[in-house]
């Protein structure tokens, strides 16, 4: 559905994971660029109803690509750029605090 | 424009509560609405449903409060089953939390003072140190000595609570009209005239319900409402799972997860803004209450001005001069809602609020005694 623009695919190989799963993405690329391109549409479920939601505006507005990223819940995907080694959750409804 | 049974002056919680309630016994309703030039404390408030150290000074405040308290979950019922809005009203019991033995100490001072008083409605308030408070609130810090508990005292969704009362009203057929504040306020034979930028509105009773804006208006049917804004501050964060059944006074998780902040207290005029140093102190107290907030992002503050009275107490009376016209005010708009819908209108409606109840709440008690 999503592709890379050719001059990205110079670029050099980041390699994260996603639930434990690996995947490649391209140094630059925020974290919900390298999601759309590794076929992952779906990043959370709402809060409140349960809905599923995926990376929309891309642009820092919309909030609907919240993610867990090295253990911090509620990142915005589309505003943090991906590195070696990130261990990005997807999240189910909202965030757990501890008591 | 056509004549209407009841003319309410406000379309926030306490005008819609009361025009519901009225609406319930068959009257026909206007609810005239300022605008959004309104200060709209209905929409910037924290949503408890408080009963517990209400009412010091003025006994029939207790016993007012509690019966509001009690009617409460009659009056989410009715509203769900009318407009299938759920006001998330629960009643789980809630906590006023010390962080020093000082403030420990004041709080069960007050208390006792509160229930010595002649005629105070009785009620259950217990005070657990922090051993047995963490067995009702697990994750209290630290700096936690102790708390008082009211398992009267309860939370409501305060915009779906608006929310549903205006689609009540609907439904039932009142009249809403926005943008259409009131000018003027005369007689026309038995009925009220009152005049607005969109004509003139007739009928036959009158309540003001207009928030800060009843200082104006009360004098236009003989009566005076001595209100003043006093600013709360509100902080609430993303949504987090549930982790806080209870509602306390500074801090409450919503039935949708987000967790409100708040109880700040400024004499601040009209100035509804926002202040970082009182927000800093708020956030700072919750945090101390429960460490685990400390990573939890905020993500709105918000400044809204309390409806104050110079005792702190609602006023309800009825114009001895105009008989029809009521004056209603109060600063706890979410806590009464179920009094002002379910216990005051129906006196309204019977064009009557009985001595017994009422007359405690005369805006009378503010006039200087002449002397002896």
């Amino acid at each position: 559905m999503f592709a890379r623009l050719p001059d990205l695919k110079e670029r050099a190989v980041v390699r994260l994971t996603v639930d434990g799963r690996a995947i490649e993405a391209r140094a630059g690329e925020s974290v919900a660029a390298a999601l759309l391109l590794s076929g992952v549409l779906v990043v959370r479920t709402t809060p409140v109803s349960g809905a599923p939601r995926g990376p929309f505006c891309m642009m820092g507005v919309c909030f609907d690509c919240l993610v867990s990223i090295d253990g911090e819940p509620n990142r915005q995907a589309c505003m943090v750029t991906v590195r070696d080694g990130m261990q990005v959750e997807r999240m189910q409804g909202a965030r757990k605090v501890d008591p | 424009m056509g004549a209407f049974d009841v003319a309410i002056v406000g379309g926030g919680l306490v005008g819609t509560a009361v025009a519901y309630g009225l609406a319930r016994q068959g009257a026909r309703i206007a609810v005239l609405d300022e605008g959004d030039v309104a200060f709209r404390a209905s929409r910037g408030n924290f949503g408890l449903v408080w009963v517990q150290s209400k009412g010091l000074g003025m006994p029939e405040y207790a016993a007012w409060t509690k019966a509001s308290s009690d009617a409460w979950a009659g009056l989410r019922d009715a509203l769900r089953d009318e407009t299938g809005i759920d006001t998330a009203f629960a009643r789980p019991g809630g906590f006023h939390v010390c962080l020093t033995d000082g403030e420990m100490e004041r709080r069960r001072e007050q208390n006792k003072r509160l229930h010595n008083q002649p005629d105070m409605v009785p009620y259950e308030v217990r005070f657990l140190d922090r051993k047995d408070a963490l067995d009702l609130l697990p994750g209290l810090g630290p700096e936690v000595v102790g708390v008082s508990y009211c398992p009267l005292d309860g939370h409501a969704n305060p915009l779906k609570l608006l929310r549903a009362l205006h689609a009540a009203l609907a439904r039932r057929g009142a009249a809403y009209r926005s943008n259409t504040p009131v000018q003027r306020i005369e007689r026309s034979g038995d009925a009220f005239a009152l005049t607005t930028p969109a004509g003139t509105i007739l009928s036959g009773k009158l309540i003001l319900a207009a928030g800060l804006g009843n200082a104006r208006l009360a004098p236009m049917v003989g009566m005076t409402a001595p209100v003043r804004p006093q600013r709360g501050q509100i902080l609430v964060t993303e949504r987090v799972a549930p982790f806080l059944k209870h509602p306390l006074v500074t801090v409450r998780q919503t039935d949708e997860g987000s967790v409100m902040i708040g109880d700040s207290l400024e004499e601040a005029g009209f100035d509804d803004r926002v202040g970082h140093a009182v927000v800093a102190m708020m956030a700072d107290r919750a945090v101390k209450t429960f460490p685990a907030l400390r990573g939890v992002r905020v993500v709105r503050t918000w400044g809204a001005l309390r409806v104050m009275t110079p005792d702190g107490f609602p006023i309800y009376q009825q114009s001895a001069e105009h008989p029809g016209a009521f004056l209603v005010t109060c600063h706890s708009g979410v806590t009464l809602a179920a009094g002002h819908a379910l216990n005051l209108a129906p006196h309204v409606a019977a064009g009557c609020l009985p001595d017994a109840a009422f007359a405690a709440f005369s805006a009378r008690r503010f006039d200087v005694r002449a002397a002896a």
